[in-house]
């Protein structure tokens, strides 16, 4: 199977302007990945998935990372899809979209009109990690339920403190306790 | 006569779909589940029903959360071992597996011969314990109450105490180390499995008398959710929902994963696509996979099960990131890793094969009566453990 560099130079060639890189992979996978910017991103998905030579008809696997802003690189959020042939029997080709930032602009084009198997998954993306596809047909919450404020899967999530527990006799969990009762207005347990 | 929705459901109204011009009702929405004994855990659907015929069923996830992930990505490598079991409860082996592959594609790890070997034989032992119990469940759904899942639970047994015996626990065995096994197999146990395997040919014979050419099943499955090769590869559907659709992709052929090259098995095909086809497909998957055992058994070295050189504990991967995918019983199962070179991973992700082969229920349930939608799910195989991490 070509290499991403080489799909990548395809990919120039085919759709003049649109944003491709390869984002290498250090480790010893070695299975590097493209990062496509938002313009383009659905047509792209549509050729390598009808591309004679490719035929990426199967998209396995849909994730998010969160990458929160340090020095020398803005925060984003960043969705991997992991491509593979079910027709060919290769793969895989690995697709990432990157987010603008981690507040306000959050969007990045859904893959589900490309390949079907994104729409649960794309809608747990758009749960956990609180990123949003224009153009998914049934964007809700999948698995927390749907009042449900912020996403777990982020690195800055902070935890609700708004159940009720008995805490263990842990110096932390007691310290805890403590603070979730001065807040709730409740005096210490017995 | 009015086509809305009954004013007892406030939800937002369906989109209504008029089956006939002159004998319809008012569509009827029915919550089935989160606890029904039909859904193998706690599963919901919201089915919209015209008399009884499916007009528009809508999954409904997440009673069994516990944020997998987050809790992965809060934890060693090694932590998250035990953790894997939990997913998929019937099928810890391949969990294990399919962990321990990735961690290994992250950190280039080699795996010896015998260990490579036993995982073959655990998978495959899985493999038919799951196979087993799907085509009890699948019948009792049907409605044959007792029987046919007693003979399947009676098999399992079997190979749990196996699994016990090598690991110490029946279903949470965490048993599989990135760079081997955990523990060798203790006297005896190559020839109990082997004993095992030589019955369960017999096993088979006799249950698929009992079930195969039943007249009920056939009428019960036979037409009923028909899946079309080209929708399931769209929607990503694995494992023997894919192949009774006709779709030649098993990643043991595929990847050559482990040491299944070496083996000689054939990939069974169905042709129709429907539910009779998806029990069928399992039950020649059995007949492959006891083959597939009595090659291992008979080939297993002697030798290490650990690659010397593997760190567990305080094991660090190098900055990167990787996908390891094994073919699970139930579809692909894989874990998506990455690392920043620190102790626990920065990102780890699950797929779950049954979380995504439910993407096209609502499709093979439209038109068919409720009573066929509990036939439907129970061939898709799903165990709400991973569907809802």
């Amino acid at each position: 199977m070509e290499s991403a560099a080489q799909i990548r130079e395809r990919l120039v060639a085919a759709f003049p302007g649109a944003s491709v890189e390869v984002v290498v992979n250090p480790g010893p996978a070695a299975q590097d990945s493209l990062l496509l910017g938002p313009d383009r991103a659905r047509a792209i998905a549509e050729f390598l998935r009808d591309d004679p030579v490719l035929r990426l008809d199967f998209c396995s696997n849909v994730t998010g990372v969160d990458w929160p802003a340090r020095e020398a690189r803005p925060g984003c959020l960043e969705v991997v899809y992991h491509l593979y042939s079910m027709a060919r029997k290769h793969g895989p080709v690995i697709l990432r979209q990157r987010t603008a930032d981690r507040a306000d602009q959050v969007s990045v084009p859904s893959l589900t009109p490309v390949w079907r198997s994104c729409e649960f998954q794309e809608r747990e993306v758009f749960d956990l990690f609180g990123v949003v596809f224009p153009g998914h047909p049934d964007l809700r919450r999948i698995l927390m339920w749907d009042g449900f404020k912020d996403h777990p899967l982020r690195k800055d999530y902070v935890e609700p403190d708004d159940y009720e527990w008995e805490p263990t006799a842990h110096g932390e969990v007691l310290a805890k306790a403590r603070r979730h009762q001065a807040a709730a207005g409740e005096g210490p347990g017995p | 006569m009015s086509l809305s929705p009954s004013p007892l459901f406030s939800a937002p109204g369906p989109q209504v779909r008029a089956v006939s011009d002159e004998f319809h009702g008012d569509l009827l929405e029915v919550s089935m589940g989160p606890h029904h004994p039909s859904t193998h855990g706690v599963f919901r659907m919201m089915a919209t029903l015209d008399g009884e015929t499916v007009v528009k069923l809508k999954p409904v996830f997440g009673y069994l959360h516990r944020n997998h992930e987050k809790i992965g990505e809060g934890t060693s490598y090694l932590g998250s071992m035990p953790y894997t079991d939990r997913l998929d409860y019937l099928c810890s082996m391949t969990n294990n597996w399919a962990y321990a592959l990735a961690v290994e594609s992250l950190s280039g790890q080699a795996v010896p011969e015998r260990a490579q070997y036993l995982r073959v034989i655990l998978a495959e032992l899985t493999r038919l314990l799951n196979h087993t119990c799907l085509a009890g469940f699948l019948l009792q759904d049907c409605g044959a109450s007792g029987t046919p899942l007693m003979y399947a639970f009676r098999e399992r047994e079997k190979i749990l105490d196996l699994f016990e015996s090598l690991s110490g626990s029946r279903m949470m065995c965490n048993y599989q180390r990135f760079g081997g096994c955990r523990t060798d197999a203790p006297p005896g146990w190559l020839e109990a499995a082997a004993a095992l395997v030589g019955g369960y040919g017999a096993f088979l014979d006799e249950y698929e008398a009992l079930l195969t050419g039943n007249e009920i099943l056939m009428a019960r499955t036979q037409g009923v959710g028909r899946l079309p090769a080209a929708l399931a590869i769209s929607a990503g559907v694995t494992g023997p929902m894919l192949r009774a659709a006709g779709v030649d992709y098993d990643l043991r052929k595929v990847d050559g994963y482990g040491f299944y090259p070496r083996f000689e098995f054939r990939v069974p095909l169905g042709a129709h696509g429907d539910t009779y086809d998806r029990y069928m497909v399992r039950v020649l998957e059995m007949r492959e996979s006891i083959g597939i055992l009595q090659q291992a058994l008979r080939g297993i070295p002697a030798g290490p099960i650990m690659d010397p050189k593997a760190r567990l504990r305080g094991f660090r991967a190098k900055p990167g990131e990787a996908y390891g995918r094994i073919e699970g019983p139930k579809g692909e199962i894989g874990f998506f890793l990455i690392s920043e070179g620190g102790p626990n991973p920065y990102r780890y992700r699950v797929r779950p094969p049954s979380f995504i082969n439910l993407t096209i229920l609502e499709d093979l349930c439209l038109g068919h009566s409720i009573a066929d939608t509990v036939v439907i799910l129970g061939s898709i195989d799903i165990v709400l453990g991973e569907v809802d991490r």
